[in-house]
């Protein structure tokens, strides 16, 4: 065999140990609850904020405490922490991709990068807001 | 309806130009094709004479539409919904141009006006490979026209005509009922640019990266031309000064991206492997394995046929990010959120159209392209080059499958995503990427092609490693790199990556003395070598070395609250005229500052003040209302340069509303157990405490100086808050740590100690929330080293490219 052969297969060997690795870290996505039933486990969850329950942010009192509440699809509803501060366009968040850890009835996000607001505005218009401007006080 | 007030020649003019395009694009393809197939002589002169005929005028197509998407914007025609929803009677003529990329019609016209730029290029100096290489290009703009062309076949929409009019593509509004809608107010203004994107990288940054993609192309069109043709290694001198080209200006445009995510910091630094930055970077790896495979086939015959492979994956790569950008497909994995523009299907012919049949051409010449059957030697650059491409190629790979996610659950039916911690999923594994390509690209270059004798390497190899390690060494111990957040394992990587990059750097830029004696015209690649080394060391310093200024230590009321402690604070509070502990530095809010209404911004006055006296400087972090969004709110960061770091502020919350209260501190001479009445209530001063140790402060006895008075307020409604200012001394300076009770709007300082066992109580009352900003402070050690070492590859890649492009004239003539 030649040796460009064995260090193919040095490479093939790593290459799939580097997957199974990655493949072993990764997150998956779940409901509300389905996380519940996953307590502990680092879980990716895609929900709507939920607008009864009023956001909790006092950027005087603690900058780096923000507590929300959150609806998915299915109905169900958790209480969100998170340490970094608010996001700033959260209220207009059309959906929320949330990374983070089930605790008790909370769900905890101690990553920075764990939460992703899914904004329309933030490169492309809305075509529903640009829809609603044109047809207001004409 | 007869509308009254529109302008629709322009519109007729530019969709004629489409449509020109698109057939101009299609007869160039099939002259050029003919061309390549035929066997006679004067019968391809005439074929390339009409395809180059065809081409000019698709040129001159795509460089009419885009005039006119430029008119329309500039003369402000809002009935077009591109200059509507894009462009606003503001903008500067330098943003009016942004705007036309920030729609994706205009960045697929950009795309396929450097592929006119590129083909004119092509037909001009290169005389062989013109036919099948244009035959190609013509097919590629073919596809890139009907992105733009907005018609309808079978019902199917076929791309997004940038001619559209508003009442158009809103043909329910209510105000088309109107003959003179064009008089209402919202139709006098557009939605304007982003905010966001009102910088000048979004002048330069787009070009040049589509200038990048655009020229993946030439490489691929080379490659699939040897397959056709069977002429199987005549291409690659022709196209190594384009591969060249291409992995120059790809990394050029990229490096744009991240310097800006870096300066608008709203990413945190300057990548965050995010999916859209990926899926730009995954094609340039896959060019930079395919250009050093080129090299080593153009000296020794070796690895032609991985050459083929990574020329063409690289330009189905820049489709395929192409697609993962531009269909939604990564919504919900990517801060840049690209909304689907409902062409998926389309984006994903456009692959396949590419993918099969230079895959197929691929599989079925494979055992026809000429390989060398003897063993490259051990001792020979081109064996550890190619193994080099390799590494980079297989980096890419997994870089591809886990931006990929989304896609594959789709296709698999699997749900799974990258973690909490993406940047460490990448960084974990790409640290030995790093470890092995910073070592391999240090000693490559001092083997000889095909054989090296040991003595001559050892001997070369010896000062450049001594060096190396002696550099690396110093860093790692003095370098202060502590960076133990992900356990010592991760930390020794750092140490040995930062040993393998400081490597590259010595030991390449050692080469050009003593393997070219310092000519610097045959150096371009030893001199992208240092780059790329000097930004492995950038990356890895400022990686490990980064650091939050603004740990709220001894912020406000904080400390009270228990869910806080195990947790990063990257905030803090900072009310308005009150000097603030923010670790290293004294940080006070001093005002804010609106400017004019258009420009919707407000900048904000930080003093920061260096605790030991070194520094005093004013920042003015601001943010933008978005004009986009109508009330969405973007930071933008203000810093301060240093040679070898920079300090980044950012606003993250800030509370104006309070701005112009002009209620100021009274002072009250008070005894313990005095009252003072407030409008709400009043306060009693319950105790003095002389370097107090309890939950909030820490102050040892007989070693500082520190007061505290402990302050019950009783508002009108007997509720009871506590409130325990501080006044303290050190380094034979006084500074105040006021506390405040929100829920009634109170500020409570500690003066000074008065005769009589009398302190000095201040007291703040606004009819609002004291101003107040919530504060980021980031520094980045060492960034500029990963900047350098950007403009010192490019320049390496240029001398290159020079080089290798001059060589081929003098070949040709």
């Amino acid at each position: 065999m030649k040796k460009l052969h064995i260090i193919l297969l040095v490479f093939i060997a790593i290459a799939i140990g580097v997957l199974v690795s990655f493949m072993g870290n990764l997150s998956t996505y779940e409901t509300i609850a389905s996380a519940k039933q996953k307590e502990g486990k680092s879980v990716t969850i895609i929900a709507k904020l939920d607008n009864t329950v009023p956001i909790e942010y006092d950027p005087a009192k603690n900058p780096n405490y923000l507590s929300f509440h959150i609806a998915d699809t299915l109905g169900n509803k958790a209480k969100v922490v998170y340490y970094y501060g608010k996001p700033y366009d959260m209220e207009k968040a059309e959906r929320i991709v949330l990374k983070g850890k089930m605790k008790g009835d909370v769900f905890e996000i101690t990553q920075k990068d764990g939460i992703l607001i899914k904004c329309p505005s933030k490169y492309k218009d809305d075509p529903a807001a640009a829809k609603k401007n044109l047809s207001e006080n004409q | 309806m007869d509308y009254i007030g529109e302008h629709l020649l322009p519109g007729k003019l530019g969709h004629f130009f489409v449509i020109l395009s698109f057939a101009a694009s299609f007869v160039a393809m099939i002259a050029y094709f003919k061309a390549t197939r035929t066997k006679d002589a004067t019968e391809e002169k005439s074929w390339k004479r009409l395809g180059r005929f065809a081409f000019f005028i698709d040129a001159v197509s795509v460089f009419g539409v885009f005039a006119t998407i430029y008119y329309i914007v500039r003369a402000h025609l809002f009935e077009y919904n591109f200059a509507w929803e894009h462009s606003s009677k503001a903008l500067s003529p330098k943003y009016l141009l942004a705007c036309i990329w920030e729609a994706q019609e205009g960045s697929f016209l950009l795309w396929m006006m450097w592929h006119c730029v590129l083909g004119i290029i092509i037909i001009f100096r290169s005389k062989k490979w013109t036919a099948p290489v244009m035959t190609v290009i013509s097919f590629a703009q073919f596809c890139l026209s009907t992105m733009i062309m907005g018609a309808y076949v079978f019902g199917l929409r076929i791309g997004n005509s940038p001619f559209l009019l508003v009442r158009e593509k809103f043909s329910d509004g209510p105000i088309f009922q109107r003959a003179d809608y064009l008089k209402i107010p919202q139709m006098q203004d557009g939605q304007s640019l982003n905010q966001l994107l009102q910088n000048y990288w979004m002048v330069i940054h787009p070009p040049i990266l589509f200038l990048g993609f655009a020229s993946t192309i030439v490489p691929f069109a080379f490659a699939v031309s040897g397959l056709m043709k069977k002429d199987f290694g005549g291409w690659a001198k022709s196209a190594l000064p384009w591969t060249l080209f291409s992995a120059c200006v790809l990394g050029t445009g990229i490096m744009m991206g991240a310097a800006w995510a870096y300066e608008s910091l709203t990413f945190g630094g300057y990548w965050a492997w995010d999916p859209v930055e990926n899926a730009s970077l995954v094609p340039w790896l896959v060019m930079v394995a395919g250009l050093h495979t080129l090299v080593v086939y153009n000296s020794t015959g070796h690895s032609l046929r991985s050459t083929y492979l990574f020329l063409i994956l690289a330009f189905i790569l820049i489709l395929y990010s192409t697609y993962l950008t531009r269909s939604g497909r990564l919504g919900d994995t990517s801060v840049h959120a690209f909304v689907a523009s409902g062409m998926e299907i389309q984006l994903i012919i456009f692959i396949l159209v590419f993918l099969f049949p230079s895959i197929f051409l691929y599989i079925r010449e494979y055992k026809k392209i000429p390989h060398i059957k003897k063993e490259e030697n051990t001792y020979s650059r081109e064996f550890w080059m190619f193994i080099g491409a390799l590494v980079i190629f297989l980096s890419s790979v997994f870089v591809m499958i886990a931006t990929s996610l989304p896609v594959i659950n789709q296709i698999a039916g699997t749900k799974w995503t990258i973690g909490e911690d993406v940047e460490f999923a990448y960084n974990r594994i790409e640290i030995f990427i790093a470890i092995i390509l910073g070592a391999l690209t240090a000693v490559t270059q001092y083997l000889k092609y095909k054989d090296t004798s040991k003595e001559y390497f050892f001997k070369k190899l010896l000062w450049p490693t001594v060096i190396a390690l002696v550099v690396a060494i110093l860093f790692s111990v003095f370098g202060g790199i502590h960076y133990d957040k992900y356990g010592t394992g991760f930390l020794a990587a750092i140490h040995l990556g930062l040993f393998c990059a400081i490597y590259a750097v010595v030991a390449n830029a050692g080469y050009i003395w003593s393997g070219l004696n310092g000519k610097f015209k045959m150096a371009g690649a030893s001199i992208a070598h240092v780059g790329f080394g000097l930004m492995l060391v950038g990356i890895l310093l400022s990686s490990a070395k980064k650091e939050v200024l603004s740990y709220n230590t001894t912020g406000i009321n904080i400390n009270f609250d228990p869910a806080s402690k195990q947790n990063p604070l990257e905030n803090i509070t900072l009310l308005k005229n009150v000097e603030t502990d923010m670790g290293k530095y004294w940080a006070t809010y001093l005002s804010s500052d609106s400017m004019d209404e258009k420009s919707k911004m407000t900048y904000f006055k930080i003093r920061f003040r260096k605790k030991d006296g070194t520094e005093d400087f004013v920042l003015y972090p601001n943010w933008i209302k978005n004009t986009k969004g109508q009330e969405g709110i973007s930071a933008n960061p203000d810093k301060r340069h240093y040679w070898d770091r920079d300090i980044f502020s950012y606003i993250s919350a800030a509370d104006n509303s309070a701005e112009g209260d002009t209620a100021g501190f009274k002072s009250y001479p008070v005894a313990i157990r005095d009252t003072i009445f407030y409008s709400k209530g009043y306060m009693v001063l319950d105790s003095v405490a002389v370097n107090p140790d309890n939950d909030k402060y820490h102050f040892k006895k007989d070693v500082d100086t520190a007061l505290m008075a402990a302050i019950t307020v009783v508002s009108r409604d007997t509720i009871r808050y506590h409130a325990r200012p501080l006044l303290y001394v050190r380094n034979n300076e006084v500074h105040y740590m006021p506390d405040t009770v929100f829920a009634q709007n109170l500020a409570l300082m500690l003066g000074k100690v008065s005769d009589h066992n009398k302190i000095e109580l201040k007291v703040k009352e606004s009819s609002n929330l004291v101003p107040f900003v919530a504060l980021k402070v980031y520094e980045f050690p060492q960034i500029n080293v990963l900047w350098i070492g950007t403009i010192i590859m490019i320049i390496g890649f240029v001398v290159s490219i020079v080089r290798r492009a001059k060589g081929r004239l003098t070949l040709n003539a």
